[in-house]
């Protein structure tokens, strides 16, 4: 094992070195939730800035983080906030992760078109998910087993869903896809499915309809494309969408992310159907002379 | 140069390269039981088999079983052999016996050129073309599941099984057929009766490498089979094979974890499995060309 990580630590050496003869490629990896998002700002960003180089992938918050934390991406896209376990690995490593609000999501419950069923409770969300709800005449809806769709684990809205609503397991018999557009495909073909996918996504999805969630029975159901309720705080599954970089941002780095926190680029942010950053997140920003 | 010492290097160089291989073979195995190891004090094997499921990312206590997943590579893969071994036995029957020489000529390549489509596009495939017809077929919403796998697989298999079958049916003694059909019977009986039973022990090395294959593949699994980590109840249900968890897991695990240590008795047991399938591959294979 020994001579493995001398192996990756060689590799990755020589990884900054390309960096450093090339100074303007920046590598953001990360949440596939925002992976559309983050390109869109990286290719306006670029027509802007040429000579600048900003390469971006996807492969879930997880895999984003973990290779901030070992030093092979400059900015790591995500869905959640970092986990305790994340935060020791990378204090291991002399990383020191700043979190910066890029947008904000309403994560969006889908159903079937089909589906008779329009609003649900953040607690029935979570009682789905769990595998403890199994039948959608149990929340109104027709007599049919629910067929649930979800995320893999490396995806930050799996660990943003579990930490926030279930607070427990997800069923063993959830169908696990890679991204949010096959979990929108296959809620469109699934009479009895049910799905949860980043608003950006929602809002461009044919054949599914987006539900309505309180946070309890006989409380207003909010939708997530109703804006000005996700922005007042009153849809119960709202999460920040992140950055995070090493240590505080400068350089290339800082530019791009400056340009993203830009009217310019939270106009972006609203044209793939996403949020701005509500004022709470934007004194965050600020610490790091954003 | 002298002779003498020229032929001595040339030797030595291929010796080398021969210790290489097997030195790479012996590395792999080494690293997989020193990452797998720390596992065991930390996971029982009783527990790896007891527990019902994989959950490492369990809001309280992970668990780490084992049997779901083996269950789920194990239907695949048998369920790509029961696809890929009649249909490869059949069409290596055909280019071997039936087959016009000049049609064999030109379908032997084609079909060898099939086992270089990048497993990733017929992942792709299963999610755009196979999922869709199971589901009219069976009128079922979600394609992705065990049988998706298969036939998948099956593809992936079918140019090794064809093309080493085909071999061994073209290597048994001409001696036999001539007698096959001096005795009155016709080609079918011939093929079915005395060539196929003449060539089987090289038939089940070309299907055992096919298996190889199938149960070692990752991405046409992991884009086809829906993933869900409960035990697979049928063909017709999700299943997570063991390579699509290492796939999905080891990019976002965190190093020198009971989760990574447990990935890697996953790959190790990957390892021996695909190990003695080869072996065996190889002892029918031999079995075959010393029968000649």
């Amino acid at each position: 094992m020994k001579y493995s990580t001398k192996f990756m630590v060689a590799l990755s050496g020589l990884a900054v070195m390309a960096g450093a003869a090339s100074a303007e490629m920046v590598q953001v990896k990360g949440s596939d939730t925002i992976i559309n998002l983050v390109q869109k700002e990286a290719e306006v960003y670029m027509q802007q800035n040429p000579g600048v180089k900003i390469s971006v992938t996807g492969g879930g918050s997880g895999t984003g983080i973990a290779a901030m934390i070992n030093k092979q991406c400059a900015i790591a896209d995500s869905s959640r906030a970092i986990n305790a376990k994340e935060l020791e690995a990378a204090t291991t490593n002399g990383v020191k992760p700043s979190r910066i609000v890029i947008a904000f999501d309403a994560l969006s419950i889908i159903v079937n078109t089909g589906n008779p069923v329009k609003v649900l409770t953040k607690d029935q969300v979570g009682a789905i998910y769990r595998g403890e709800i199994k039948n959608w005449s149990e929340v109104g809806g027709s007599d049919m087993p629910i067929n649930l769709y979800g995320r893999q684990s490396n995806s930050g809205t799996y660990g943003f869903l579990q930490e926030m609503v279930l607070k427990g397991n997800y069923s063993s018999k959830m169908n696990t896809m890679n991204g949010n557009s096959q979990i929108a495909e296959a809620v469109k073909a699934d009479p009895s499915g049910i799905g949860y996918i980043g608003v950006g996504y929602a809002k461009q999805a044919a054949g599914v309809s987006i539900l309505d969630i309180n946070l309890s029975n006989g409380q207003p159901a909010v939708s997530p494309i109703d804006k000005p309720a996700v922005m007042s705080g009153k849809y119960p599954i709202a999460r920040p969408l992140y950055q995070y970089v090493n240590g505080s941002p400068a350089g290339t780095v800082k530019a791009f992310i400056q340009f993203e926190l830009s009217a310019e680029g939270q106009k972006i942010v609203e044209e793939e159907g996403f949020y701005e950053i509500p004022a709470e997140y934007k004194d965050a920003n600020a610490r790091f002379g954003l | 140069m002298n002779r003498r010492i020229k032929e001595k290097i040339i030797e030595g160089f291929f010796f080398l390269n021969g210790i290489i291989v097997i030195g790479i073979l012996v590395g792999i195995f080494v690293i997989l039981v020193r990452n797998a190891w720390p596992a065991f004090h930390d996971v029982s094997v009783g527990d790896m088999i007891k527990w019902p499921s994989w959950n490492p990312d369990a809001y309280t206590t992970p668990t780490y079983g084992i049997l779901p997943m083996l269950m789920s590579t194990l239907m695949v893969t048998l369920g790509s052999l029961a696809v890929a071994v009649p249909v490869g036995i059949g069409a290596a029957a055909y280019l071997s016996d039936v087959a016009d020489p000049r049609v064999r000529e030109i379908a032997k390549p084609i079909v060898e050129i099939l086992a270089g489509i990048p497993s990733v596009v017929l992942g792709f495939l299963g999610i755009v073309l196979v999922g869709p017809m199971i589901c009219k077929l069976t009128g079922r919403y979600n394609g992705l599941n065990a049988v998706n796998g298969s036939i998948l697989l099956a593809v992936m298999a079918l140019p090794t099984i064809i093309s080493l079958s085909e071999d061994a049916l073209g290597s048994v003694p001409r001696s036999y057929e001539e007698a096959s059909m001096a005795l009155g019977a016709n080609k079918w009986q011939t093929v079915i009766q005395v060539k196929i039973p003449a060539a089987a022990s090289g038939i089940l090395a070309a299907c055992m490498l096919g298996m190889g294959r199938a149960i070692g593949e990752t991405m046409t699994v992991l884009m086809a089979t829906g993933n869900a980590a409960e035990f697979p109840g049928s063909f017709l249900g999700p299943v997570k094979t063991m390579t699509a968890t290492i796939a999905i897991e080891l990019g976002e695990v965190a190093y020198h974890t009971t989760h990574y240590y447990m990935l890697f008795v996953v790959g190790l047991m990957l390892f021996i499995i695909t190990f003695f399938v080869n072996l065996a591959a190889d002892v029918f294979f031999h079995k075959h060309t010393r029968a000649r």
